[in-house]
């Protein structure tokens, strides 16, 4: 498997670095096929016999894998390259569809957990930072653009997974011109099969198109020297083990955490809660439920948008001034979506779209700020460490909105002023999150690597 | 479009690899038009 090495993918001269962000887009959109799985959470529910949450939990399990191999992973990515460490989320998360559809045509639930909960959930968190440190090395006058590209990927993959799905589930099943069809367990099945062909196809596509730079590379006509001219970008290299030690990793752990729990607080309940916020008194919405998943939809486009637009647009704000626009402009959007939101659909629409794109902006725009303060040298590492915020806010948005909401009444009866309370906490978390930014100031020289040290540092990893 | 300098080391012929850019981006690109294109179908009874 040495073809695989990081060795054998040495851009030869001449390599077009524009190669490299469709090899990465290629990983992002198959593995963000994981935001597409309501798709078949109906199926699965009647084909287990199980209860929404027991289905739920095999998102969870995915999500939480993806934050803790993405952290324990990150080194290894970065030594072995982002061939390999594409090739390796290819098989992990072709692996979990494979073990995933036995677990559904055997009935064994357990095996879906297994299958694309955690084997799958491995494929995601490698998948997830494979191509970034590279796309910064390849792209050193634009981080946040090439990021940016990559990581709008993992919005769009649901995008085309979802139509997808939905379109071989009914090609799958005899019965799906039925009335109140719900998908077979053979179908979804036959379904996981599909898609692990075609993500095995398009994985090993980005992963033999991918190169890393040779040493010393720089692009035409990029000068290092104005990029030190910035005060938060460092020209030094901090490892991983020691980035976890500084002050700024925690901060901007913090802020990434607030930014991404606001942002899953609108995007778990999307769909109910445009309804509910245009509730009459007579209990029935203005907003009918097909209008409901077109909000959804749009909502989606927002996160992808913002992931490449804001990302890209930090190339020319910095990261600290555009991460203050995600979490201060973002806290008032919250103050006024919780407070006059429900007197207007286009405003309510506006508001929640500009909000989640700022959280798609926030996701795309981290290893770039990670670049800026640790420098490349292990960016990917650091970067699959911070993941961890991601995992603890996926746990957290959800379960301050739906405690919240619980205490305010059922499902159905909620209003617009059943929301304050949990938009208002997601405000506090925001300006939180803003503080945290304000405090991030450069790396202490002592953390910094020194020639030796850094060569040290790359043969115990 | 920036294409790669290297910095130091024997120069070679510059391969651009146009095509392969090209398929690289149709690849990627057609997937990606069809997924928001099927969301903004569905985005539309939003405005209807």
């Amino acid at each position: 498997m040495g073809f695989l090495d990081r060795d054998h993918s040495i851009a030869p001269p001449g390599f077009n670095r524009w190669l490299v962000p469709p090899a990465a887009l290629a990983v992002h959109l198959c593995i963000g096929q994981a935001y597409a799985t309501s798709v078949y959470k109906t199926a699965l529910v009647k084909h287990f016999g199980a209860s929404l949450t027991e289905v739920g939990v095999i998102f969870s399990i995915a999500i939480v894998m993806l934050g803790l191999s993405a952290a324990v992973m990150g080194t290894w990515v970065d030594t072995n390259g982002p061939r390999k460490a594409m090739f390796t989320s290819a098989m992990f998360w072709v692996g979990g569809f494979l073990i995933g559809s036995v677990g559904i045509f055997t009935r064994q639930l357990w095996l879906v957990y297994l299958g694309y909960g955690v084997v799958g959930g491995i494929g995601l968190g490698i998948g997830y930072i494979s191509p970034v440190s590279t796309l910064i090395k390849w792209f050193p006058d634009r981080p946040g653009l090439a990021t940016g590209m990559a990581i709008m990927g993992f919005g769009g993959g649901a995008l085309i997974a979802s139509p997808v799905s939905q379109a071989l589930l009914k090609a799958y099943d005899p019965n799906s011109g039925a009335q109140g069809w719900v998908a077979s367990g053979d179908a979804v099945g036959k379904l996981f099969l599909t898609l692990a062909v075609v993500y095995l196809v398009y994985m090993l596509f980005g992963a033999f198109t991918v190169r890393v730079p040779a040493d010393g590379w720089r692009p035409a006509g990029f000068d290092p020297s104005k990029v030190k001219a910035a005060k938060l970008v460092t020209t030094e290299n901090v490892s991983a083990k020691n980035a976890i030690k500084t002050r700024q990793f925690w901060l901007v752990w913090v802020a990434l955490f607030c930014n991404v729990t606001a942002g899953i607080g609108i995007l778990e309940q999307a769909a109910p809660m445009i309804q509910d916020f245009f509730r009459q008194s007579d209990g029935k919405s203005l907003v009918s439920a097909g209008v409901a998943a077109g909000f959804v939809g749009l909502l989606s486009i927002g996160n992808m948008s913002g992931r490449f637009a804001w990302s890209a647009t930090s190339d020319i704000t910095g990261r600290k001034r555009i991460y203050m626009v995600y979490l201060g402009v973002g806290a008032v959007l919250y103050t006024v979506l919780a407070l006059a939101g429900s007197s207007a659909t286009a405003l309510y629409v506006a508001l929640a779209f500009v909000i989640i794109s700022f959280y798609g902006g926030g996701f795309a725009t981290v290893p770039a700020y990670l670049r800026d303060l640790f420098g490349t040298f292990q960016v990917g590492a650091i970067h699959g460490r911070l993941l961890t915020a991601w995992s603890a806010a996926g746990v957290a948005g959800p379960l301050i909105v739906n405690s919240i909401l619980d205490a305010q009444g059922k499902p159905g009866q909620l209003n617009a002023a059943s929301y304050q309370p949990a938009l208002l906490t997601m405000v506090a978390l925001l300006v939180v999150g803003f503080v945290a930014n304000l405090l991030v100031k450069p790396v202490d020289a002592r953390f910094h690597e020194s020639r030796p040290e850094r060569h040290k540092s790359t043969l115990e990893a | 479009m920036s294409s790669t300098a290297p910095t130091h080391g024997a120069h070679q012929p510059v391969n651009k690899s146009t095509g392969r850019l090209v398929v690289a981006w149709i690849l990627v690109g057609i997937p990606l038009a069809y997924g928001v294109f099927q969301t903004l179908t569905q985005v539309a009874a939003l405005f209807g």
